[in-house]
């Protein structure tokens, strides 16, 4: 069954002639797009074309010499990590990044911390507010946990998890931060097809459920066509397509890229 | 329970004849006390029987606004939820049939059973189902409404016929509200010769076939049952098997009805070890699979733990294995082993059962295949008292039961209360005759006419023997059972479960039928004999090299040997014991269509060709050349070349168990 049309609204972010450099090399060059809500964007480019520094950029990690971000119809200026995910930009990461020692939910449970109001002292007291207030995140946490069917794995060390699951435990705890625009960082990488699917399926799935926008780095390009709304492509730092998968797939420019030229 | 026992032919004291009246009285006089639980967002949730009764009637009345009539099939499908057995019991309440289908089946398969049931409706778990009956619907125009209890990801789905189990109970109460006295009218109208169910058969050979079970049978095969284990509404039971199978049918559902124990639904498929530590069940079934599995875990877990707990669980274990039975069956055990034995429900026993949720098992049942007798005594062993069950859908789930205290491995027990059984004196087959009965196959006359026949016996396609003290043994299908010359019964499969059980052998083919005596194949698992060749420094190349190895063959015939010294301890099989084999050069493998996908041996393959083989183990020749043709993974083939030995085994006149 497809879904219907799916109702793509305003701009959630706009990227405006964004160039960052590290010393002499260029990582980004002039590079403009915009991401609209409930879209799920893809990044694509072979490798070093600056898409990991792209996700950076956006939550606030790099900071671009030149351009402007404007997100929800604000310019930002000079922002950091954790500003970002207050104004509801979540991300996962190309190397996963969870505390391999603790649980699964403990993992996904660090997703609500910029949710959580108690302070030191209620906490330390623990009963009454704090008491509350955890059972209410928790009961969030579960219904992530629900979602992304991990329920077997809840008290599992994630040191101990499969590649494929620790994945997907690291899009729960995105997904703990109610993100309004989730940042993916090759989500499906060194996993197999079933995995690939599976992790198809919750991302269309957030999408659709959650309304959240969606921003992915992917290789498979199997699965990029198959998901996103719209392609934007790098190369090189520069980027050289930005349309539909479909207009993409035929555009010489990508091919050219991908497949590379004489000279 | 008094209100279950005394009546012999297990009808119901209190005159309950359906499932839906055991509900109602249920509703009445445990209205308070759990019916069903499941684990939602991490947190056991519990339905009393007051407010299940309530649900299952809601739901009832929504059906019936759809249209839903006396005789109509319901089919449902999905893993076991509270809202699933509702739907079931709501079908049953409008005297509609559930038709349960196992929740992995691929569309086609649950196609044939809707297109063979007729049902009219349909409800399912969620997404996956709705997605697999809309891709054949075009096939079936008889289905009218789909329902679904979980809606995640159908919020955009328009079908008309497509309903929310939620909503479907919302308009119930609004319909049992304008109707007042409709649902309880329902109920009372309901007989005992109507049908409960019909459950499809997984069916090894063809289609399935939609066996046919009255209200009459399941109630009194239950209430018989209760009496026989002494169930009572204390009991906990987890409902994890698929829905479909009348094993869970009967054993959680129907046995939760008519005792009013508490029935749980597990998380998810992957969370079900869990669930049980956390349910804690009284009662538990499960597939010998589950408890190799449960050992298996017992076992590795122990090789990582320190040197004092590894010295300590071994030694408790060894001493459980001498004394822990006789104990557990109330025999004789020497004072010291008593009082050790104590020691080590406090030191290992407790805790170890403790993890594996067995704590509070009181009564446990394994059933299906062939349990190797090391697993079934490591759980008699700890005091579990695990127990053989043997029956199929056709009876109603049971014909035999071990009883407590009169526990045999390879025995499945004598027959049940109430069970007539009869071993037919040509073919060997077991017939029985009992309350559980079933009505016959669902619009299959002719397979019904074979299977039953008109004095009310039924074949069960087993073939099993009697054992001295009145215990049945199951040995093989009834159609592969074959005689030897001297016109004794042979039963390869029962050898071959036997040779199966050592780790040293993966698969074994057994021969004899129409020869003078019993010889076999033998594959060896490479895994299990590359490590003890590993510990007793004997190098090898291939596999066929190391199957070639006089001292793979003594290992072989060591467990032959024994084979043949526990044929020979019983009268009937004595003449099976094993004189002559061979270790095959390769494995028998389902891609060379030696086995099947699940793993069972191809005989009429194999005999085929290994016929220079089989002769070679009959003609008495030492040793025998082949040629074979071997597919590799890519689809070439080549051939192999190599010297096959075969070998003797030495075999034992009758012996007497002692004792």
């Amino acid at each position: 069954m497809s879904a219907p049309e799916k109702n793509i609204g305003d701009i959630l972010l706009k990227v405006e002639n964004i160039s960052l450099s590290f010393g002499g090399v260029k990582a980004l060059t002039d590079i403009s797009f915009e991401i609209r809500e409930r879209e799920i964007l893809a990044i694509i480019g072979p490798n070093g074309a600056g898409k990991s520094s792209m996700l950076n950029c956006i939550n606030g990690f790099y900071h671009p010499q030149q351009g402007t971000i404007t997100y929800r119809g604000e310019k930002r200026k000079q922002m950091r990590p954790h500003e970002a995910a207050k104004q509801g930009i979540a991300r996962t990461f190309q190397n996963i990044a969870l505390f391999k020692g603790m649980s699964t939910l403990d993992n996904i449970m660090t997703g609500r911390l910029l949710k959580m109001k108690s302070g030191l002292f209620t906490s330390a007291i623990y009963k009454g507010p704090a008491e509350r207030e955890q059972i209410e995140h928790r009961e969030f946490c579960e219904r992530i946990i629900d979602f992304l069917e991990i329920e077997a794995i809840r008290k599992v060390p994630v040191g101990r998890l499969p590649y494929g699951l620790q994945k997907r435990v690291e899009l729960a705890r995105a997904l703990a931060a109610e993100p309004t625009l989730l940042l993916l960082d090759e989500p499906m990488a060194g996993m197999n097809l079933e995995e690939k699917q599976d992790m198809c399926r919750f991302i269309l799935d957030v999408n659709d459920e959650f309304g959240t926008t969606i921003c992915l780095i992917e290789h498979d390009m199997g699965v990029v066509m198959d998901i996103s709304d719209r392609v934007v492509v790098l190369d090189y730092g520069r980027k050289i397509g930005d349309g539909i998968p479909d207009e993409v797939k035929s555009s010489q420019a990508v091919i050219d890229a991908y497949l590379g030229v004489q000279h | 329970m008094s209100e279950t026992s005394g009546q012999p032919d297990g009808r119901d004291p209190l005159g309950r004849d359906t499932i839906p009246k055991f509900f109602a009285y249920n509703a009445q006089h445990r209205r308070d006390r759990p019916a069903m639980r499941e684990k939602a967002l991490g947190i056991w949730q519990a339905w009393s029987w007051g407010e299940v009764d309530a649900r299952v009637r809601d739901l009832a009345g929504g059906l019936a606004a759809l249209g839903l009539k006396r005789g109509d099939k319901v089919t449902i499908i999905g893993d076991n939820r509270p809202e699933l057995y509702w739907a079931m019991a709501a079908s049953q309440s409008l005297g509609a049939i559930p038709v349960p289908v196992y929740q992995d089946s691929v569309a086609d398969e649950i196609q044939y059973v809707i297109e063979h049931a007729e049902a009219r409706f349909a409800v399912v778990e969620n997404q996956e189902q709705v997605d697999k009956l809309l891709s054949i619907l075009d096939r079936l125009p008889m289905l009218e409404i789909i329902a679904y209890s979980d809606p995640r990801g159908l919020r955009h789905y328009g079908q008309p016929f497509l309903r929310n189990l939620a909503d479907v109970t919302k308009q119930g109460a609004a319909y049992n509200a304008a109707h007042p006295g409709f649902i309880d009218a329902e109920i009372a109208r309901g007989s005992g010769n109507d049908l409960a169910i019909i459950c499809y058969t997984s069916g090894t050979t063809g289609r399935p076939k939609g066996v046919m079970l009255s209200h009459d049978n399941v109630v009194r095969s239950a209430n018989l049952a209760v009496a026989f284990d002494k169930l009572n509404e204390n009991d906990q039971v987890l409902a994890y098997l698929p829905m479909a199978w009348v094993g869970d049918n009967f054993l959680s559902y129907v046995e939760s009805a008519v005792t009013g124990f508490c029935m749980n639904c597990p998380e998810s498929a992957d969370t079900v070890l869990q669930d049980l530590r956390e349910v804690g069940p009284t009662y538990f079934f499960a597939p010998p699979r589950i408890w190799e599995n449960l050992l298996t875990t017992v076992m590795i877990r122990m090789e990582d733990a320190s040197a004092i707990k590894r010295r300590m669980f071994h030694f408790f274990i060894g001493l459980a294995r001498r004394a822990g039975r006789n104990i557990l069956e109330g025999k004789p055990v020497a004072l010291t082993d008593r009082l050790l034995y104590a020691l080590g429900e406090i030191l290992v026993y407790g805790p170890l059962k403790n993890v594996l949720g067995l704590s509070r098992l009181r009564l446990a049942y394994t059933a299906g295949e062939a349990i190797g007798p090391d697993i079934f005594d490591f759980f008699r062993a700890l005091g579990i008292n695990l127990k053989q069950l043997y029956g199929q859908t056709e009876c109603t789930v049971y014909l035999c039961m071990h009883t407590d205290t009169d526990v045999i491995p390879d025995t499945v027990g004598p027959p049940a209360p109430g069970v007539e059984l009869r071993i037919d004196e040509k073919t060997g087959e077991v017939l029985f005759r009992s309350p559980g009965v079933f009505v016959g196959y669902y619009k299959n006359d002719a397979a019904t006419a074979e299977t039953k026949t008109a004095d009310g016996w039924v074949h069960t396609g087993d073939a099993g023997v009697f054992t001295d003290n009145g215990h049945l043994r199951i040995i093989d299908r009834a159609k592969d059972v074959g005689r030897l010359t001297d016109g004794a019964l042979f039963a390869p499969k029962y050898v071959e479960n036997k040779l199966k059980f050592f780790p040293h052998i993966k698969e074994a083919v057994a021969f004899g039928d129409g020869r003078d005596h019993v010889a076999a194949f033998i594959n060896i698992d490479l895994a299990a004999v590359g490590s003890w060749a590993e510990r007793n420094g004997l190098s090898y190349t291939s596999y066929a090299d190391l199957a070639g190895r006089p001292e793979v063959y003594a290992l072989i015939r060591g467990c032959i040997e024994q084979v043949n010294r526990d044929l020979s301890s019983d009268s009937s099989m004595t003449a099976s014991q094993i004189k002559r084999f061979l270790v095959l050069h390769k494995e028998l493998d389902a891609d060379d269509g030696e086995l099947t996908r699940t793993r069972k041996v191809r005989r009429s393959t194999i005999a085929e060709r290994y016929g220079a083989l089989i002769e070679a183990l009959y003609s008495g020749q030492p040793s025998i050349a082949v040629e074979a043709k071997i597919t590799f993974e890519d689809g070439r083939t080549g051939t192999f070349k190599a010297n096959l030995k075969v070998d003797e085994a030495t075999t034992y006149s009758t012996m007497r168990k002692a004792g």
